[in-house]
């Protein structure tokens, strides 16, 4: 009963969503009031529905219930129970369910609080955020129910997918989902708005927290997503340009510059059809993703759930939803006005040139990702672009971009005086100089890029806290210390991938029991090997010891791991956490002489990457909170004059 | 900006949308399969599982008649669900090899016992050593070899009712 329930629950609220579109699309052309009181209520019940129908999906997950084809083929009796929970969405239905329920719920959010937007441009965003919705109800409920029951029942179900098993990563996709989610509100403001023309300041306001949300999530599910990769695929890497990577950059790219010119249409009334096309571009870049994921039309080292047919319902999905998005654009955006002016060097100068440095790593990204496809569309050649040519191309673009990001706080807004922005910036410029000629002194083999990013995350660090100089700390705004944050993380960050490029040390042996293996100042010694059995799982697992110089002996035990009801092989490398880098070591296959593969890797600084990625998500956090707090005493204090008028 | 220039970005999408659904419409392999199928079998010599039967050798495997390879272990519950079709198949006259993944003797016997015997030998692989060789990565898994030890066909996964037909259909083509 539970699955038909869900079932009823699903089809309940794909019916309130298309009322809620009808209501919005009449109510707009007949101007009718009624129509728009009624649209609230509707988008909480859908958001009510829609929830209660991904909670029972969960149910039957936890149950186990071998009778609903989705659990017998992503979980199995003997799983741990945290992943019988995120199986619920670790697979093709459950995900597109989680997707749609979080959009019911921030419809429902949006119907209850959102009140500095015209009750015009409110409804039509309603009715957009319902049309988008419909289009996933109509996927769950034609083609990929997730609720199905099978006969007759197995004995048990096949399990998740390995390498999805693991604490990371069973929340990592939600993450990622809530981002794309965030900057599907943000698309239907911008349609809403398109529609009833009333791009401005208060509707860049409203908007705002959704990207600024939107970009915390999928910050942090990049960052999650990238220590993940790290780990748990035992190549050591910690980025690799892989289609599914880039699919989850690409909209984080589009949001970022989002972020920053929504900014400066909240402040400045300016950038009006830039960022109607960015937040185009941003929903775009994240059903894309979800396309190239979910289709299987690109190769990749983790591309799940591939379903060609499935892939057709998402492509058609985008075609009416982007299609439809950009040919509005393209209709509307003239009878827009540009909004106020600027001068080429002042604070939204340096943002629009920090919008068009992302737009154009965007757009690179974009192409390597799918050129191998066009390729093969065209010549039927199959290829792939790798990182030699995204590092190339995007690099020396990203470290003009962290050059603009540590200028660009210190500019005014409209206009700013070139030689003053030079005296405020001073410093980090010394301190960048200083730290490339000291590199360059002292260090060798290092690639001109890392060079010149580890020269340029020092002067950025310090550039980045330049916004709080010889200000009353205490009565700057919070989000003012987010800014700091997240630009000071990106600075870490930029620090952890310079030295991880540079200053890794690597050694691949195949070594018996009894061997030892020195990497930098680490001495490693392989004790021993032996079988081992999880819960679902069995594995070999190397007994090792490790010791840096003189310090501490450590044990780590690397595991080659096999899952019974899967088929598939992991590799668990060991990691050594020190503060000033990582040692990971990795257990590969033995030979018939009794010799087993071992890579050792010394990686000095790389946490820094995700230390700095938690940073960034930070400081939009810190932002989230200080943007959300202002807006309420404003609107307390505006209620409350009206009430003394 | 140039009227023209606002409909760039839906020919942008366009071509993008052209280009998937090309790539969605022609037709892909996506079956994983062992790179072995089609050649010969590695050399191997596994010592006995359990004591009732004896282990396995690739020679065993090259004496004429096809034969079914299965790949197996106690702790794999896909491996108990499809216990009853290896029972069918040795009933029809098919012979059936066994390699033990990752197992102890004792485990393996209990699992024997209590779910049937269908095999005629059983070689232990405690480090998956020849089961990596054979491009197998899990259990259960199941080739058709045929009388010179060659690899025709894997089956991925547990056998069930359904395949069972074609997998004698195979080892027949094979004879």
């Amino acid at each position: 009963m539970i699955a038909e329930t869900g079932l009823i629950a699903l089809w309940l609220a794909a019916a309130l969503a298309l009322l809620q579109f009808a209501l919005g699309a009449i109510g707009l052309r007949a101007q009718r009031d009624e129509y728009f009181s009624a649209i609230r209520p509707v988008a909480v019940a859908q958001g009510l529905f829609v929830s209660l129908s991904f909670l029972l999906l969960i149910w039957l997950f936890l149950r186990s219930d071998m009778s609903v084809r989705l659990v017998v083929m992503n979980s199995a009796s003997v799983k741990p129970l945290l992943y019988k929970f995120a199986g619920t969405w670790g697979n093709h239905e459950g995900s597109m369910l989680l997707w749609v329920t979080v959009m019911g719920l921030a419809g429902a959010f949006i119907a209850l609080f959102e009140r500095s937007l015209q009750t015009r441009t409110l409804v039509a965003t309603l009715a957009a955020q319902a049309f988008i919705s419909l289009g996933f109800y109509a996927f769950l409920l034609v083609s990929s129910n997730p609720f199905e029951r099978m006969f007759p029942v197995p004995a048990d179900g096949q399990g998740l997918n390995p390498l999805l098993q693991d604490p990371g990563l069973a929340f990592h996709p939600p993450t990622l989902y809530f981002g794309y989610v965030g900057l599907s509100v943000a698309f239907s403001f911008a349609v809403g708005a398109m529609i009833t023309r009333d791009v401005g300041a208060s509707f860049a306001k409203a908007m705002r927290p959704w990207v600024l949300g939107a970009w915390i999530f999928l910050t942090l599910g990049i960052t999650a997503g990238s220590y993940w990769a790290y780990y748990e695929l035992g190549w050591g890497g910690w980025w690799f340009w892989d289609p599914v990577e880039n699919a989850s950059l690409m909209p984080w790219l589009a949001a970022t510059a989002l972020l920053h010119s929504v900014t400066v249409l909240a402040t400045r009334d300016s950038l009006r059809a830039w960022t109607l096309m960015l937040a185009v571009v941003a929903f775009s870049m994240s059903m894309i993703g979800t396309f190239l994921v979910r289709s299987g039309i690109l190769t990749s080292v983790h591309a799940f759930a591939v379903d060609p047919e499935r892939g057709s319902f998402i492509l058609a999905l985008l075609a009416i939803y982007i299609g439809g998005a950009m040919a509005l654009f393209a209709l509307r955006v003239g009878t827009v006005k540009e909004g106020k002016r600027f001068e080429l060097v002042s604070r939204e100068g340096a943002l629009v040139a920090n919008n068009l440095l992302l737009s154009v790593i965007l757009a690179l990204v974009f192409i390597g990702t799918l050129y191998p496809l066009l390729v093969e569309a065209v010549t039927g050649d199959k290829l792939s672009v790798g990182p030699p040519y995204f590092n190339l191309a995007t690099g020396p673009l990203a470290l003009i971009l962290v050059s603009v990001m540590a200028a660009g706080p210190l500019l005014r807004w409209r206009r700013d005086n070139p030689k003053a922005l030079l005296n405020r910036i001073s410093i980090p410029i010394l301190l960048t100089a200083a730290a490339l000629f000291a590199l360059a002194l002292f260090t060798t083999g290092m690639s001109i890029l890392s060079l010149l990013g580890l020269g340029l995350a020092a002067g950025v660090a310090v550039a980045s806290f330049a916004p709080l100089w010889k200000r009353n700390l205490r009565r700057t705004p919070l989000h003012t210390y987010g800014m700091v944050i997240a630009h000071f993380g990106i600075a870490v960050a930029l620090t952890g991938m310079a030295c991880e490029s540079s200053f890794t040390e690597e050694k691949l042996v195949a070594a018996m029991p009894g061997d030892e293996i020195a990497v930098n100042q680490w001495k490693l010694k392989f004790e021993a090997i032996e079988p081992m059995a999880g819960p679902n799982w069995t594995a070999l697992e190397g007994r090792m010891t490790a010791q840096y110089g003189d310090g501490a002996i450590h044990e780590i035990t690397p595991q080659n791991r096999m899952f019974a009801a899967a088929q598939t092989q992991t590799s668990e490398a060991a990691l050594l956490t020190r503060w000033n880098g990582q040692l990971y070591v990795v257990l590969g296959d033995g030979d018939s002489e009794g010799r087993w593969q071992v890579r050792v890797w010394w990686k000095p600084f790389v946490p820094l990457i995700w230390f700095g990625g938690i940073l960034v998500a930070l400081g939009g956090f810190l932002a989230m909170i200080g943007r959300l707090r202002r807006g309420y005493k404003q609107r307390k204090q505006r209620e409350y004059a009206e009430a003394m008028l | 900006m140039n009227r023209w220039l606002l409909w760039l970005p839906l020919v942008l999408f366009g071509l993008f949308f052209a280009a998937v659904a090309v790539g969605l419409i022609m037709p892909k392999n996506d079956i994983i399969e062992s790179k072995m199928v089609g050649k010969p079998m590695p050399a191997f010599a596994l010592p006995a599982a359990v004591e009732q039967r004896p282990g396995l050798s690739s020679t065993d495997l090259t004496k004429g008649k096809p034969t079914l390879l299965n790949i197996f272990a106690s702790w794999c519950v896909p491996c108990i669900a499809e216990a009853p079709q290896l029972l069918a198949l040795q009933r029809a006259g098919v012979e059936i090899n066994a390699i033990a993944s990752r197992d102890t003797p004792e485990d393996i016997a209990n699992f024997l016992n209590r779910w049937g015997n269908p095999y005629n030998r059983i070689g232990t692989d405690t480090t998956s050593k020849v089961q990596l060789e054979l491009g197998s990565s899990g259990v259960p898994e199941t080739f058709v070899i045929d009388g010179n030890g060659i690899i025709v066909h894997q089956h991925i996964g547990d056998i069930r009712q359904e395949d069972v037909a074609k997998l004698i259909e195979l080892l027949e083509e094979a004879g």
